[in-house]
Order: structure tokens, then sequence, then C-alpha cells
């Protein structure tokens, strides 16, 4: 007989060994986050619906255009109708949080693991480890940690929602074309200038898909979060379910559909031309066709003629 | 003469882990495909020299995964060396930290890339000003110099473009604008025309050669066209699996190849615009002088077997040919010095710079061979059929390109 190995009591011992510890670690990450998620969840709520519906849709019209627009209005005063509006918006604070502290540990991240490659092999397997355990595994531990409510819910997102925004951070930089890396470097610049200058402008498409990604799945994790307390949608549909409740089941899982498909065609504009800028671009390139006069040929038809395209070597 | 710019040295690049054992393999002779076999390791350049003069267009030539984009990295160290040193201005790059090796390339050596490697999120200004703002030069001076630059390759008018609204050929201009604002004395050209269709490609062959007299840069230029390098290049190293196999100018590389892998490129060459006059040119067998006796004269020309012979006079100017009949004649009427009556005007000249196409219609017709003759009319020599049609006809006896 192969001898039992007692690893789960050596994660166990770890955890009571880290509360132990470091306790005030623990508590200070439990404040921050819940004043964090209380903080915006009071702004989102206390004014009129109307005013965030406004908001909402005035940023779709700007920076997707009039058709997530229209959509962003309906999908919104649905669920006021549906009387979700005050759950929405507390399970909106919750993602956005979690999305932005995800965000901001991945990106950096990726940048490190693109640079140095002993840190993107350290690295994958834990997110390797990270996307493939199952989301309740990370629960128990969460709530030991941080008890229940919505802070463990917060944290169990973060820690789902990284790693997409550290491998699309590492493939975007990586995939930026080496000769224009090269030819920053051989120019002179430093190591950091051609991280700004070059290879972060040109992963931002990619860099941008990895926060889309954080935000999604940060969304995907909100009724696992409503296990463990978090009021808002989650909290919502659990109800539901534990009591056999089907119609407030569907109408908590409508508004998390309806909350996903605006904060996704939203976030995927991000590193691609917005709706203003593509009109700024098109006016400033009159003004500029303008002022040298009539000659200057049409701007598009002329651009890159395919003659030109590299031949193969 | 003075000293060169740039002076490379055993340069040696091996990629892969086991680099010690790579270049030992590779002192002992072993070829690439020898030495990767036993260390999977790659020999990508070996024990490559050279120099390069002020103002000299330097051309590496070879075929694809010969070592040249390899060889043009070394030189700025975008890849660091093995073995070997370069030197620029007579300082060892490999001696310099990193700090002062960013200094060289913002300011001694600037590089134009075969794909452009424009910043596609800057402007066509930006770009071209793009070494000026890494050294940190005030925006104005940025903006003079870009300018300065994009006039000179001609494309001021499209300075608020971005570069995927240009062309290729265009943005090559800016390309070479960006290597020009910096003002640095060595341009590194790892095949900057090889994307671009053949026209647009004469066009920027055609700037290159005016900016090279207006600024006489030192170049070195990456092409695996061999009429490419012919038409730039001052001296030409053909560069094979990582070593050289030769160095020397256009002409003298189309008259002896080294090895069938340059007579192999040499083929693809029209060497009748390639070669000249000058290269093609013999030491005349024979040559008379104004008053010489005609019957030795005769005699001479009966020893080499021809039927007409230069008379050159004191200033080695050709006065015309002395034909075997009229010497003959001047025998029997008894005349003892070669003078104008027993010359006649049987035969053509040409430059030493003329290539072997604006003169071939004249070999052969003449009883002298033609004479290349420098401005003042003096002969340097001249070029017989038959060695025009060797050089025409030399092929490569094996390892042809099908
Ligand atoms: N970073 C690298 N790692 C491993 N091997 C390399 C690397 N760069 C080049 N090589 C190898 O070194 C050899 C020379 O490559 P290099 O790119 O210098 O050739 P090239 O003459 O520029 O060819 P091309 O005409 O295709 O550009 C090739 O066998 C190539 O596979
Ligand atoms: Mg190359």
């Amino acid at each position: 007989m192969i001898p039992h190995v007692p690893l789960g009591q050596w994660v166990s011992d770890l955890i009571d060994w880290l509360l132990a510890t470091v306790p005030w670690l623990f508590d200070g990450i439990s404040s921050v986050m819940q004043v964090l998620v209380d903080g915006l969840t009071d702004a989102l709520v206390s004014p009129p619906p109307v005013v965030w519906i406004v908001v909402a849709t005035v940023l779709a019209l700007l920076l997707r255009g009039p058709w997530l627009a229209l959509y962003t209005l309906l999908a919104f005063l649905l669920v006021v109708s549906l009387e979700l509006w005050v759950e929405t918006m507390q399970t909106l604070a919750l993602v956005l949080v979690a999305a932005v502290i995800a965000a901001a540990i991945g990106v950096p991240l990726g940048i490190l693991a693109a640079r140095h490659r002993a840190v993107s092999v350290a690295v994958r397997p834990v997110l390797d480890f990270m996307q493939t355990t199952p989301v309740f595994v990370y629960l128990a531990p969460a709530v030991f940690f941080f008890g229940v409510g919505v802070v463990p819910g917060v944290v169990a997102t973060i820690l789902f929602a990284i790693p997409p925004g550290v491998r699309l951070t590492e493939l975007g930089i990586r995939q930026v074309d080496r000769e224009v890396v090269e030819a920053a470097q051989a120019f002179g610049a430093r190591p950091g200038q051609v991280l700004r200058e070059v290879q972060l402008p040109l992963a931002l498409p990619s860099i941008m898909a990895g926060v889309n990604q954080v935000i999604m799945l940060a969304l995907s994790m909100v009724v696992t979060a409503g296990l463990l307390g978090a009021a808002g949608l989650g909290a919502v549909v659990v109800r539901a379910v534990t009591q056999l409740d089907v119609a407030s089941g569907v109408e908590g899982g409508l508004a998390v559909v309806l909350l996903a498909i605006f904060l996704d065609r939203l976030t995927a504009s991000f590193g691609h031309p917005t709706a203003v800028s593509r009109l700024l671009r098109a006016r400033t390139r009159r003004a500029a066709a303008g002022a040298a006069g009539p000659v200057v040929p049409a701007p598009r038809s002329e651009a890159a003629a395919p003659a030109e395209a590299p031949a193969s070597r | 003469m003075t000293s060169p710019v740039l002076r490379v040295s055993g340069l040696t690049k091996v990629f892969g882990a086991r680099e010690r054992e790579a270049l030992r393999l590779a002192a002992e002779g072993l070829g690439r495909d020898e030495v990767y076999r036993r260390t999977q390791s790659t020999l990508a350049v070996h024990d490559v020299s050279f120099e390069v003069a002020r103002g000299e267009l330097f051309v590496v030539m070879g075929l694809s995964g010969s070592g040249k984009s390899t060889l043009v990295r070394l030189l700025n160290r975008l890849i660091e060396p093995s073995a070997g040193t370069v030197e620029v201005d007579g300082r060892d790059l490999r001696a310099l930290d990193d700090a002062e090796l960013r200094r060289v390339r913002n300011q001694k050596i600037s590089m134009v890339f075969q794909h452009f490697a424009l910043l596609p999120h800057r402007t066509v200004r930006e770009n071209a000003g793009y070494a000026l703002k890494v050294r940190g030069a005030r925006v104005t001076e940025q903006r003079e110099r870009a300018d300065w630059a994009l006039e000179t390759v001609g494309l001021l008018d499209r300075a608020d473009a971005r570069p995927d609204e240009l062309s290729g050929g265009m943005r090559q201009r800016v390309g070479l604008a960006r290597a020009l604002a910096a003002d640095s004395e060595v341009l590194l050209m790892d095949e900057p025309f090889s994307a671009l269709d053949p026209l647009i490609r004469r066009d920027m062959q055609d700037l290159l050669e005016r900016l090279q007299s207006e600024l006489s840069k030192t170049i070195v230029f990456i092409t695996h066209d061999l009429n490419e390098a012919m038409r730039l290049g001052d001296r030409i190293l053909m560069l094979k699996d990582g070593r050289t196999v030769q160095l020397g100018t256009g002409p003298e590389i189309i008259a002896a190849p080294a090895d069938a892998y340059v007579a192999d490129f040499t083929s693809d060459v029209d060497r009748t615009r390639v070669l000249t006059a000058g290269d093609l040119l013999r030491e005349p067998r024979l040559t008379a002088r104004l008053g010489d006796a005609p019957g030795d004269v005769l005699r001479a020309l009966g020893a080499v077997e021809a039927n007409g012979v230069y008379v050159l006079d004191d200033g080695r100017r050709i006065a015309g040919v002395a034909r075997d009949h009229l010497l003959a004649r001047a025998v029997q009427e008894g005349r003892a010095a070669l003078g104008p009556q027993e010359l006649v005007t049987d035969f053509a000249t040409i430059a030493a710079d003329r290539p072997v196409v604006e003169f071939v219609h004249l070999l052969g017709r003449h009883p002298v061979p033609l004479g290349v003759v420098d401005d003042d009319g003096r002969l340097l020599g001249v070029v017989p059929r038959a060695a025009v049609l060797d050089a025409l006809s030399a092929v490569p006896v094996t390892g042809r390109r099908s």
C-alpha cells in the first residue's frame, strides 16, 4: 500500500500558521477591500438610477457608437423594472474593484514575464494552477483568511481573474515586431524607453484584451461570491436556488447576463480606435489635406501600395 | 590613407548553448552543418575580418542564411559577439559599458532595416527624429533635424502622416531619414531595398547614390542581389555559411570568382554592364614609335604574327597604326624612319571606365585590338576581342542554381 500523503493537512497547517503569524496582513487587506467595495457601491446606488444610466449610455455612445448606447439604455431600464438595480450595482462594484486589482497585479507581472525568461518560467505553472483549480477550492481558504461577506469573494475573484491579464500582456509584448524593438535599441534607447515607447504601445490591443478577459472572469465569479455572503446578484441567485424560486433565479441570472454583455462590449473597444478618436483622426486629416491644397490625394486609397508588400526572401 | 572607420577582426557568433565547444570545432575548420550536428549550436558568423574606409560603401553579400543579418547586428552589438572585435573610430565596442554603447549607437552608428521597423503609432516626423528624442534633444531641435532629413529624402510633405498611410518605398525613405537625422558617421543597412518592388528599388538606389555623393557616409550595405551590390558597392564581401569566401571590388569578383558559390552569383549578373574596358585591359604585345625603322617594325610584327601595330608619339599618344603592307613598301622605297605617310587611322579607342556594352561593337573590326586611352589620348593598353569573349563566357563549372 502507498502511504497516505497528508497534503491537505499540510496546507491546512500552513493556513493556521499564516493566520497565527501575520494576522494583521489579512485584517489589513480585508479592511481595504471592504472600504473600496463599500465606497464604490455607495457611489453607485445613492443617486437615482437615471444618473448612472445616462452616464453609461453616453459612455457607450462615445466609445462604441449608437447601437451599444441603445442596448445600454434598454438593458439598464430592464434591470430597474426587475427591481434589481441595487443588487446589480453591488455586483458591478465588486467586479470593478476585483478587476482593477487583478489588472494592477496581472499586467506588471506580464511585463516582467515578457522581459525575463526566468519570471516567465516561474509564473507559468502558477498561472496554470490558478486557472485550472476549481473555483470552490479557493473558497475555503478565502473564508478562513477573510471571514464571510464580500471580501473573500473579491479575493477569490481576483485570484481567478489574474491569469489572463498576465498571459495576454506577456504574449502581447512578445509579439511586438522584433525589428521595431531592435530599431529602438539600435538608436540607443534604454530598456525602459524601449518598453514605454515601443513595447507597451504596440502590445496595447493584446493587453486590453487581457483586461477585458479579467473583467469577464470577474463577473463570472459573482454567483460564487454570493455563496460567501457578498451582497448583489450572486446573493439573489443563491437565494433563489436554495428556495427553489425559479422566477427570481431567472431574473437574477438575466441581470448578470445583461451586465456582462455591457461590460464586454464596452471594454472590447479598449486599445482600438474608439468612435471619438476615429472622428478626431478623420477631422485632423481633412484639415491637413485642406491646408496642403487640393493636390493631396484621398487619404485611404493610396495607403500602402500592395505592390510593395514585403517580398518573400 | 586615413585610418578605417570600421575595423572588424575575427568576428564570430555562435547561437546556442554549447558555444565554447562550437568555437573550438569551428577553429578546427569544421563547417556549419557539422558544428551543428555535434553541438546543436549554429555557427552564424565565423572569423570575419574587414576594414571599411571613411566614405566607403561596403557591401556584404550572401544567400539566405549565410549570416548577413547576424554580421551587421554584431557591428552595433545588437547581437553580442562570441569572439572577435569591432572597432569604430579606433574604439573597441566590446570594451564599452551599456551607457557608452547606447551613446555610440545613438551618435555614431545608425541602422536601416529590411522591413523599415518604424513606430506605427508615431508620425513620420516623430519617427525621423527618433534618435534625437532618445538623445534628449529639445523639441525644436528634434523637429528641425527631422524636417531636414525628411526633406533630404523628399518626404517633407508627408511629415504628419503615419507610417501605415505610406507606400513601402516611402516608408523606407522614412527609415533612411531616421538614420540621417541622427547625423552618425556609419550607416548599417540590412537589405534595405529587398522588400521593395524593382522599380521602387531602383529609385531608392538612385537616392542612396545621391545621398552618398552629397553626404559621404561610411556604409555597410547588406544585399543578396549582386546587381545591386555591383551598382552601389565599392567593395563586396561574399559570405557563405558564415565565412568569408571572397572580398574585392565588383569587377574583380566577376573577373575571378573565388569558387563555384561566388561564380553562381556572378552568373546572374549582366557582365556587359559591369565589366569595363579598364577591367579587361592588357599590355599591348607590341607598339612602335614615330621614327622607328620600318624594317625593324615589320620584323617584330612577323614575330608576333600580327599585321598592324599602334605607333605612339613621344607622349605615348596614338599617332596612328602601321600596317604590314605599308611597312613593306616603306622598306622597298628605302625610307629610314616611320613617318605620317606609313600610318593609317584604322583603329578605335575607348575610355577605361566604359562598360563592355558600349564598345563590344568595335571589337575585331580593325587590324589592331581596341585601344584604351586616358583623357589626354595616351594609350593605357588594349582590349583584344578574345579577352572580352573569355570574360563574358566565364561560367561556373559546378554548383549552378537551377
Ligand atoms: N537568434 C538566433 N538564434 C539561433 N540561430 C539564429 C539566430 N539568428 C540567426 N540564426 C541562424 O544563423 C544563421 C544566419 O542567419 P542570418 O539571419 O544572419 O542570415 P541572413 O544571411 O541574414 O539570411 P536572410 O537572407 O534570410 O536574412 C541562420 O542559420 C540562422 O538560422
Ligand atoms: Mg537577413
